[in-house]
This record gives C-alpha cells, structure tokens and sequence, in this order.
C-alpha cells in the first residue's frame, strides 16, 4: 500500500508516468475521484492507490470547434468500469463517430505538451 | 420547520443600466451608477443604506470597495461568491438580515464591464482544477455542451427545442427597449449558426455584455411608505452539489431540484400559482434543465415543453420575459437581473412586454457549471 500523503501531486506523477490510478478506501473497498485526503462524506483517510484497467464508456461528449484552419478536440466525461467518473479528451475517433456508451480505452498522451491520460474507441479485443 | 420571514422583506428600489455601455467606464463605476439609480428609485440616499452586498467579478474585496466608492459605513456586509447565483443567496441573507434588526436598508448590486473593458469575458479569480484544466475545456461553455448532450441523449430533446428556447428569449427581448439584442431569430437560424462545442451553437450561447443591476430590500413595515410597490420576499433557498461538470452525478439533475421545493414551501405556493419566470438562461439547456427541476415540467420534458413558442410572449408560460441572459444582457454574472425583472413585471412597469395581473414571479440564479442553484419566489401585496 502506498500511503498518500500529496493526491494532486501524487496523481500527476503517476499520469507523468502513463498511468491511470485510482483512490480506495482500504476498509471498505469504496473508491475515490478526483484524488482527495479522505474519501467524501465520510472523511475516512484509509487511502490507497491502485491501478484502474484503463477501460469505460463515453458518459457525455462534446466537439469543441475551433475556427478554421484548426481543427477540433473532443472533450467527453468517461465513465471508467470500476465506477468513476473523470474528464479526458477522446482521440483517434472521428466526429461523426462518438456516441454516448461508446467503449473506449485509456492512454498514455498529452494535451499541449503536458502529460494526460486520454481515450480512444476501444479496440475489438476491450468490447 | 422553515423560519423564513415570508412577506416580511421587500424590494423597494431596483435599476439596471449600462447594458450597452461604451469603452470608459469601469465595473465599480458600471455598479455605482445601478446603486445610485436604484437607491433613488426607493426614495432613499446612500446614507440611508446601511447593509451592502455587493460583487465585483474581478474584486474579491468589493464588501469594502463598494461601501468606500458609495460614502457607506455599513453595518453589514457580505460578498458571497457562488457565481451567477450569488444575489438570490444574497436576497435570502439580505431577509433575514433586515428581519433580525442587523441592518434597516440593504443594497444588492453588481457591475461589470467585460463586454467593453475586458473584450471578452472576465476572469473571476476561480482556482483551475486540475482534473479538468489538463484537458482544456473552454468553460463554460464546454460544460453546459456536456450537460446539453446528455440530456438528449436521455430524453430525446432536439436541437430544434433548444432553439425554441433562444428564439423565445428573442421575441421577449423585441418587446424590451433595454435589451441588448433585438433583431429577428428564427429556429433555422440558430440551427445554421456557427457551431461552438456540440451540440450548441453561438446563439444557444448567452450574450457577452456590459452591465449592472442593483436592487434596495426594506423590512415589508417601512416598504409601505416608500414611494414604489414593495415586491415582498416570499421564500428563498439555496443548494450547492458540485464545482466542476465531472463531479456532478447526473447531468440532467440539478440541485434546483433540491432548492425550489424549499422555497416554494416557504412561500406557501405551487409552480402552477406563478404568472413569471425568471431564470438563469447562460445556455439554452439550461432554461429546459430548470424548467423541470424548478417544478414547472417533469424531469425529461422541458424540450416539449418549451416547444412550438411555449415560453414566448403568449405562450402557455411567460419565461425570461426581459429577453434573458441569451438576447437582454449577460455581464458574466447574471443573476441579479432576474430579480430586477421578476420586480419590474410586479410593479406592472414592464411596458410592452408586462405579463397582465402578474401577482407572484420566481427569480432563479444559476452559478459556476450547473453548481450553485437559488430560488427567490416574489409576490405583490395581495400574495400575503
């Protein structure tokens, strides 16, 4: 078990690394995002990192249009399987393409120069 | 049990002003200028007032900027920054404020110059987080765009219903000498409009403007001897959920799901019992989304709803009937103006576009992404 002591500056090493981390709480097995010091509600602090499978769903999406010649990004809310939620952008996918429910699948990139974990449409062997 | 004074407060003066100001004026000056108009317009002067909240977009200190610019030694102050929210939650405090004896006259006021100083919009001092910041949304747009797809993804609303909602906020707005944007719309129009983050266009985005809104509350005793009807505070109630888009559990659900039924208990009425809404219309989905969770539609419905000009002047429900915060002005914050609006139609002053007989008005302030929620529910003298 890792203890955390710094969550934000914890999880952006973690993703400086290319991955994707999750918070549980160690007694009850109920997870946590974003990373905190203790889980919402509760204010329980037995906290440890774990490594998600990198695999969700598309929960919402939107096309952020830029003016021409530039392109667009897809920023979307991914519903991750072990339960949360998170922001990414949606890459490797074409506009017409995105669907809400669509599989997708976490990795390692950057926005801007700045390292990120993104998605893109889950290949046939994630379905 | 809920202790809010209901009836016991009442707005006595209320102004906007500077919606079309030109480069030169700063926010504090833009503020002043509704301060002044709208203390005068209740028959008062500034010494009179001697409880100031107040919000400057870019003045985290403005509880003493204002008082200072305005000659006032107040007795109290407060600058709650919940967003575009924050003067319902401020008319709630204000209430009980002037119901506890801590102050006799308090002013709500705001101003901002971002359409004329800053060329765009303001910063508002809000700390990134980092969860969403490293993906570069371009809020808040991209976040109502989030909540947007969601919904029609759940209810099949279509971006023809939320045209419908610009459209009507149009047609108010031609019926409005101080709106900031008054020329013809049509649904095809916002459908053909350049597309900003999908599924919303430009025009299902609310304006970029200069303004300022301000609004003078009495205890109900001393309203009655003030020059204007009083618009007496029925109910007022907050919720908050959330910050950011990411952490708010169904984007279809608001916490004015939570806040307008308190509200609407303290006023002792029901949805169907109000003649005009007023609500926070930064996007089009929002005046949908609010719609259902203030009561006035079921959850899923407020696409249909607002349909075939449901919301428009002589429509089934008069609805943002200054033009809105998507064709009367949007200076950052916005939620002053709904109750400024909801005051107006109840002193029967609204000119063309006056809802007849309007006897109880709701006031609805929307802040951050979807985040702070705030419900005012006004009524005349024969409401008591």
């Amino acid at each position: 078990m890792t203890e955390v002591i710094h969550p934000d500056a914890e999880y952006a090493a973690f993703v400086a690394q290319g991955r994707l981390m999750l918070q549980r709480v160690v007694s009850t097995g109920e997870l946590v995002f974003f990373p905190r010091l203790a889980q919402p509600g509760t204010g329980r602090t037995d906290l440890e990192w774990f490594e998600a499978a990198g695999r969700g769903t598309v929960y919402s999406y939107t096309i952020m249009r830029n003016k021409p010649p530039a392109g667009h990004e897809v920023i979307a809310l991914i519903d991750l399987v072990e339960g949360v939620r998170l922001m990414s952008r949606v890459v490797d996918c074409e506009p017409g393409e995105l669907r809400i429910g669509m599989a997708v699948r976490a990795q390692a990139g950057e926005v801007d120069g700045v390292p990120a974990i993104l998605f893109a449409p889950a290949g046939e062997l994630d379905r | 049990m809920s202790g809010f004074p209901r009836g016991r407060t009442a707005i006595v003066g209320a102004a906007v002003t500077g919606i079309d100001s030109k480069p030169g004026f700063s926010a504090m000056e833009l503020l002043a200028r509704a301060a002044l108009l709208a203390i005068a317009d209740a028959g008062l002067t500034p010494a009179d007032i001697d409880g100031v909240f107040s919000t400057l977009p870019e003045d985290p200190f403005s509880a003493m900027s204002v008082p200072e610019y305005l000659g006032i030694r107040p007795k109290m102050v407060d600058s709650t920054r919940t967003g575009g929210s924050a003067f319902q939650v401020q008319a709630m405090w204000a209430a009980l404020a002037l119901d506890a004896g801590l102050c006799d006259a308090a002013l709500i006021c705001y101003g901002s110059n971002q359409r004329s100083g800053a060329g765009g919009l303001v910063r508002s001092g809000g700390t990134p987080f980092p969860y969403e910041a490293i993906f570069k949304p371009r809020n808040p747009t991209t976040s109502y765009a989030l909540a947007a797809q969601r919904h029609m993804h759940e209810y099949g609303t279509s971006r023809e219903q939320l045209a419908e909602v610009a459209v009507a906020a149009r047609k108010w707005a031609q019926l409005n000498p101080d709106a900031f944007v008054r020329d013809p719309l049509s649904i095809e129009d916002v459908l053909s409009a350049r597309m900003v983050s999908d599924p919303l266009t430009v025009r299902d985005c609310c304006l970029v403007t200069d303004g300022a809104a301000a609004v003078v509350m009495t205890r109900a005793d001393r309203a009655r001897d003030l020059p204007r009807p009083p618009v007496y505070l029925l109910g007022a109630a907050s919720a908050t959920w959330h910050r950011n888009i990411s952490t708010l559990d169904d984007l279809t659900v608001t916490a004015a799901t939570e806040a307008a039924p308190r509200a609407f208990a303290q006023a002792g009425v029901t949805p169907a019992e109000i003649d005009v809404v007023e609500l926070y219309d930064a996007f089009t989905i929002n005046t949908i989304l609010f719609l259902e969770d203030l009561g006035f539609c079921p959850k899923g419905e407020g696409g249909r709803f607002v349909a075939d000009g449901a919301i428009a002047p002589g429509g089934r429900l008069p609805v943002n009937t200054n033009g809105g915060g998507l064709s009367c002005a949007h200076p950052g914050m916005y939620g002053l103006f709904t109750m400024v609006e909801a005051a107006t139609q109840l002193r029967g002053t609204a000119g063309d576009r006056q809802v007849p007989g309007a006897r109880l008005a709701l006031s609805h302030g929307n802040g951050g992404v979807l985040s702070s929620q705030a419900v005012t529910i006004w009524g005349t003298d024969e409401t008591l």
